[in-house]
């Protein structure tokens, strides 16, 4: 049932995954495009937890840790350039 | 693992596989540029925590012991969301030309236009 199950998820998170990349392709704007990527990593952090359950190792968990932190500060450093025109001011 | 773990493991995989197919069909689906917003910020972080939630369960049936790294994913995926959606929206205030944004109900202007005092 478990692996049925996992099986499922993972199915349904690269789906999301492809659709994410056919929202990045068609945004119209940069904000929308920004927003496409950012719904990637969170994906992509899904898909590593989740590949993480089907090995049994915990060590995927770290990869996920910090793909959380960089597409945070990726995100916001990108808004922030985009709203200032610079990142530290 | 016990038969009732194993349930419900398979429960919070699959719904946590359903809100995050939710979440990524209405970055595409959905019309404005604010309500697309609604969509990944929502929907796929709750995706993410049930993926959590069922990760932590299959680590502490494995381990016998209970495992930080999923509470700290958690933790920093719901703290961060907000933050994300917040700046995007702000984003695209600026980025739109000042006839296209939606009227705010009051006579002052969106707060990152209207003029201070």
């Amino acid at each position: 049932m478990l692996s049925y199950a996992l099986t499922f998820a993972l199915t349904c998170f690269a789906l999301g995954f492809a659709m994410n990349v056919l929202a990045f392709a068609r945004a119209p704007g940069l904000p929308d495009r920004i927003l496409a990527v950012d719904t990637m990593v969170v994906n992509g952090i899904a898909l590593i937890v989740l590949y993480g359950v089907k090995t049994g190792s915990g060590l995927y968990l770290e990869a996920a840790i910090l793909l959380a932190l960089t597409g945070f500060v990726s995100t916001i450093a990108f808004c922030k350039f985009l709203l200032r025109g610079s990142i530290i001011e | 693992m016990s038969l009732a773990l194993e349930i419900l493991v398979s429960a919070a995989l699959v719904v946590g596989g359903i809100f995050g197919l939710i979440g990524s069909f209405g970055l595409l689906k959905l019309r404005g540029a604010m309500q697309r917003l609604h969509a990944p910020t929502k929907a796929t972080t709750v995706g993410v925590g049930c993926t959590l939630i069922a990760s932590a369960l299959t680590g502490l049936a494995a381990t016998q012991a209970a495992s930080w790294h999923e509470v700290l994913v958690t933790a920093f995926l719901f703290l961060t969301a907000p933050l994300t959606a917040l700046y995007l929206a702000k984003t695209h205030m600026l980025t739109t030309p000042p006839g296209e944004l939606p009227p705010t109900g009051t006579p002052r202007d969106w707060s990152n236009r209207d003029a201070p005092g």
